[in-house]
């Protein structure tokens, strides 16, 4: 199929219907109103549901429901609204039901803003729910790749049975820009729906989705039973990024989403001075991408996120320096510009050396 | 190096600056090149007024936001000249609907075109084409994209087949458009 130009919301929400999602259940919230606009006109064309719920909390709680049962299901929402799901999040872990959660950034904390934002990647990957676990997380750097993620959120949720975060800052959604649905994404293997789904069973068998443990050892049977190996699977596998002009670096610049997208306007600018920088643009927040950290060629990590500083913890986790590691954000709203980023890294690189 | 547009068009909501930008964005694409359109959303648009940037690029495009260095700038009402004149990037483009803008520009270091849209959609009969005949202006100045492919293949793609009948209004207010500036092109 031919690139087309779409709304990154709608091209999302496209990307859900292209990946076998038949089920959405959300509620308004700007910066994200055209993925349920466009699944509510789309979705029962082709023989799928849209529910406009009552509150976020009715959302994913309906959408633990509908995966439950063994469906291709997916809820979006922005910052508070993402807030109010945590509950839900972390029933969809503990059941091991797979769902695609979007989540397009907005100014915070509460209410906040509604321009676009990166604070909600501690929200993300880390979440408000109790209990031990971990969030994949995809951190697409442009619409195609928003696109991809979302249908290949797909598969890695039922591959693992596990919920699975797509975290765009919102101007991915708001922007327009080409597009190409028939993009190849991994597809992954799936685990038989009889064996676990509820409704799904084979005739004499009865499967069974838990929000409790009986007692304290079987909490911890079913934690390192049901976890530990599809957590190390995912660490193993699962990590991501994209490099640009790093061969013969000294600095690199460091972001993710919108914002690698500013800051390798910046890269460009510096090369043009003669200064030997390139970026690391990490596409998981969960799992981290931890292999680009180590390159001894790198005297300064550069950050950049729309935020006060959240992605540049696991950069410093990653290189194991945090004395290498320089931070330059904007938030609230606000979008950094390329000029902010090289008179950063100017300052950075002007200390270093 | 390619060039890379960087096209801001901004004016009050109903004269059509966001489909202005997404003709230019859909046109760009059909003639192979890398582009963005990024609207202004928010409070600010129910204030009365609306904006958007799009890049039109030989290159893959990095920063789709731009605050200053506009190569092209469309300034369909006073608050939007007023706004984006300091801006523009030296040797930039700005084009202005002089049917209601009369200030005065003092800038010197670029080159400014002047449109009186609304007399001419007046002429046309339909004010609705005001976006069109600074289209035809811009594109006639600037060559960010051919007439053909905005009237033939952007048009439809945005506004749907069922639109066609529509063309041959909008083909020539883009020509009148063009004319309008034809003798202004240093």
């Amino acid at each position: 199929m031919a690139r087309v130009i779409m709304k990154g919301n709608e091209a999302i929400a496209k990307a859900a219907i292209v990946g076998g999602c038949r089920y959405f259940m959300g509620y308004p919230i700007t910066p994200q109103n055209e993925i349920p606009e466009y699944l509510s006109r789309e979705l029962p064309k082709v023989g799928g549901t849209f529910i406009q719920a009552e509150s976020e909390v009715a959302a994913i709680n309906m959408v633990y429901g509908a995966g439950a049962s063994g469906a291709r299901v997916m809820t979006s929402s922005s910052s508070p609204g993402i807030a109010l799901k945590q509950e839900g999040i972390g029933y969809l872990v503990h059941g091991e039901v797979p769902a695609v959660i979007v989540s397009m950034m907005r100014g915070g904390p509460a209410l906040g803003t509604i321009q676009p934002a990166q604070s909600d990647y501690f929200q993300a990957k880390y979440g408000g729910s109790n209990g031990d676990k971990h969030l994949p997380v995809l951190i697409p750097g442009n619409i195609q790749e928003a696109v991809d993620a979302v249908k290949y959120a797909f598969e890695m949720a039922d591959h693992y049975r596990h919920p699975v975060i797509v975290c765009c800052d919102g101007l991915i959604g708001q922007m327009m820009e080409p597009v190409d649905f028939d993009h190849p994404v991994e597809i992954k293997s799936k685990q038989d729906p009889t064996e676990w789904a509820l409704g799904c069973s084979k005739p004499g068998t009865r499967n069974f989705i838990y929000g409790i443990s009986d007692d304290a050892p079987d909490c911890e049977r079913r934690n390192i039973k049901n976890f530990e190996g599809k957590y190390a699977e995912m660490a193993a596998t699962e990590a991501r990024w994209e490099e640009y002009m790093i061969d013969d670096a000294e600095y690199a610049m460091v972001g993710y989403g919108t914002t690698a997208r500013i800051l390798r306007t910046a890269v460009q600018e510096l090369r043009k001075e003669g200064i030997k920088i390139g970026l690391i643009r990490p596409k998981t927040a969960w799992p981290f991408p931890e292999a680009p950290f180590l390159n001894p060629n790198i005297k300064k990590f550069i950050v950049g996120e729309m935020s006060m500083g959240q992605m540049v913890e696991d950069v410093k986790l990653a290189c194991g320096d945090k004395s290498k590691v320089a931070f330059y954000g904007r938030c609230g709203g606000m979008i950094p510009t390329p000029e902010e980023f090289i008179d950063y890294a100017k300052k950075v690189i002007g200390g270093a050396n | 190096m390619g060039k890379t547009y960087k096209i801001s068009c901004a004016g009050f909501g109903g004269q059509g600056v966001m489909s202005m930008g997404q003709l230019l964005t859909y046109a760009g694409m059909e003639e192979g090149k890398e582009v963005t359109w990024v609207p202004s959303y928010g409070p600010e648009m129910r204030g009365g007024t609306a904006n958007c940037s799009v890049t039109v690029s030989d290159e893959p495009i990095g920063s789709p936001v731009f605050d200053n260095g506009i190569t092209t700038c469309i300034a369909m009402n006073v608050p939007s000249y007023r706004k984006y004149v300091d801006k523009v990037a030296p040797g930039g483009d700005l084009f202005i609907n002089s049917s209601i803008i009369h200030d005065e520009v003092t800038r010197t270091d670029i080159n400014v075109y002047k449109v009186p849209v609304n007399d001419i959609a007046d002429e046309l009969g339909n004010q609705k084409l005001v976006n069109i005949i600074m289209l035809g202006a811009v594109v006639e100045v600037t060559k960010i994209v051919s007439p053909e492919t905005i009237l033939h293949k952007a048009f439809l793609k945005l506004f749907g087949a069922g639109k066609a009948k529509l063309i041959p209004a909008n083909e020539k207010a883009l020509a009148r458009g063009a004319e309008a500036v034809k003798d202004q092109i240093k």
